[in-house]
């Protein structure tokens, strides 16, 4: 049976993980291929980079990032942050990473899906999806009129795109986005759970994998995110990051409660 | 050079040299029939489309050179190159394969589930070969695929089960192909490529 992914998510400014990383027993880590390598053993079944260097000039150092990653962990490996066209895709595929997550690019040119699928694959082709409730649907004529209204945000969660995040989903995959990676700006960095019905309301609509993001924080979110939503995956950063859990200790959890994992 | 990893334009060829590398195995990446012709034992992996690639394998001369060395090597096919080893693909249309083990490649019909058939999925051992030393019963393989092999029972090494079954690892005299990336599967899939590559 198809497992239930967990993925641990690093975020990497020029070439260093974000504030560090402190494993169980092990100093501070601030080289994401050691991360992930530190990763791989504990179980993640994938890792994501995202890449939050500010400067377009030194984001090569995220292509050697990847390079040295693929040397030397042999799990899938996603990289996202700052992607601006199929071009970007190319040179991070080419370096080692097996797919490539777009997000902000994605919603000002939608084209960018479907030339990066057609040139590349649709697997390698991950839409990344900040959204946030904002009220619900008012067209009288959809099938979720007065269902809660998620909207697509960019930059970083700080811009309200005014597109709505089912309608976007199912756009993505008829383009051909291969996987859908969605992060709630609700319940992200709450620790407060999974949105359940943000998940719910896009897992309705596609027929790709969807990664649920933000707010797991504890053992009991990710089993409520696999029994009450359909999400192919989790993705979470923090609580891996201090050492408060392994990602073996997350997948126990999810054994114990009879829900597949590798 | 010990094993040729066919380069023909399709997919992420340094994976698998990545791996091959770790685990202490030289390889090269050609399209050169000499270095194919003069390696120890051909990879052919690939990403993409059956009829596409055998395009690319045709229109390179690739397509005999393949044909004649996997009668004196040992090879083995990854994810699309996997599939290219059948006799056929009806992956858009009807194309002809490279025909180095009987059956054909047709689209997974999975009701009630997503394809493509993405993740980590357990294998079924069917008959055990050499590739499959030390693989478990139950051990978990990634897959990313859309389009699966048909083929004889007794050329199935390995099976998964995803709404039907499908064949993970096949096997014909020296010749196999993987439908998972083994050089994507952590611990389990490096064991097998250790396997091939000590043929």
């Amino acid at each position: 049976m198809l497992a239930k992914r967990i993925i641990p998510c690093l975020d990497v400014r020029d070439g260093k993980v974000v504030k560090g990383i402190n494993f169980v027993g092990i100093k501070e880590v601030g080289d994401p291929v050691e991360c992930a390598i530190e990763y791989n053993r504990q179980g993640a079944d994938e890792v994501v980079f995202l890449d939050i260097t500010a400067t377009h000039e030194r984001r090569g150092t995220m292509v050697d990032v990847v390079r040295r990653t693929a040397e030397n962990v042999f799990i899938p490996l996603t990289v996202g942050g700052g992607i601006r066209s199929a071009d970007d895709f190319r040179e991070l595929l080419k370096a080692g990473a097996d797919k490539v997550s777009v997000n902000s690019a994605a919603v000002y040119n939608p084209d960018i899906l479907a030339e990066a699928a057609y040139r590349f694959g649709n697997q390698c082709v991950v839409l990344a999806i900040d959204g946030r409730a904002s009220g619900v649907v008012e067209d009288q004529n959809s099938p979720r009129y007065g269902q809660p209204k998620y909207n697509v945000f960019t930059a970083g969660g700080r811009k309200d795109s005014g597109r709505d995040v089912v309608e976007w989903a199912i756009l993505a995959e008829s383009l051909g986005a291969g996987e859908i990676l969605l992060t709630s700006m609700d319940t992200d960095g709450t620790k407060a759970g999974f949105d359940l019905g943000m998940l719910n309301a896009v897992c309705e609509v596609v027929n790709i994998p969807v990664i649920a993001s933000g707010g797991g924080g504890s053992l009991a979110s990710f089993v409520e995110v696999f029994e009450k939503t359909p999400s192919d995956a989790a993705l979470a950063a923090s609580i891996f990051h201090y050492g408060e859990y392994e990602v073996n200790d997350v997948k126990q959890e999810l054994r114990t409660k009879g829900i597949p994992v590798r | 050079m010990a094993i040729a990893i066919i380069d023909y334009g399709a997919g992420n060829l340094f994976n698998v040299r990545n791996a091959l590398k770790y685990l202490g195995f030289e390889s090269e990446i050609s399209s050169d029939a000499a270095v194919l012709c003069a390696a120890d034992k051909l990879i052919l992996p690939g990403v993409g489309a059956f009829p596409d690639a055998m395009n690319k394998l045709n229109a390179s001369g690739l397509t005999e050179v393949i044909r004649a060395e996997a009668k004196r090597k040992p090879m083995l096919g990854i994810c699309l190159g996997m599939q290219l080893l059948f006799e056929k693909g009806y992956e858009f249309a009807e194309t002809q394969g490279l025909g180095l083990i009987e059956g054909y490649v047709d689209l997974l019909t999975c009701p009630g589930q997503k394809v493509p058939h993405m993740g980590w999925d357990d294998v079924k051992i069917v008959h055990p070969c050499a590739m499959t030393a030390g693989v478990n019963e139950g051990d978990m393989v990634y897959f990313v695929h859309s389009y699966k092999a048909v083929t004889d029972e007794e050329n199935i090494s390995l099976s998964a089960h995803y709404g039907q079954t499908i064949p993970a690892l096949v096997r014909s005299g020296d010749i196999y192909g993987a439908q998972f990336h083994p050089e994507k599967s952590g611990d389990v899939g490096l064991n097998m490529l250790r396997n091939f590559a000590r043929l």
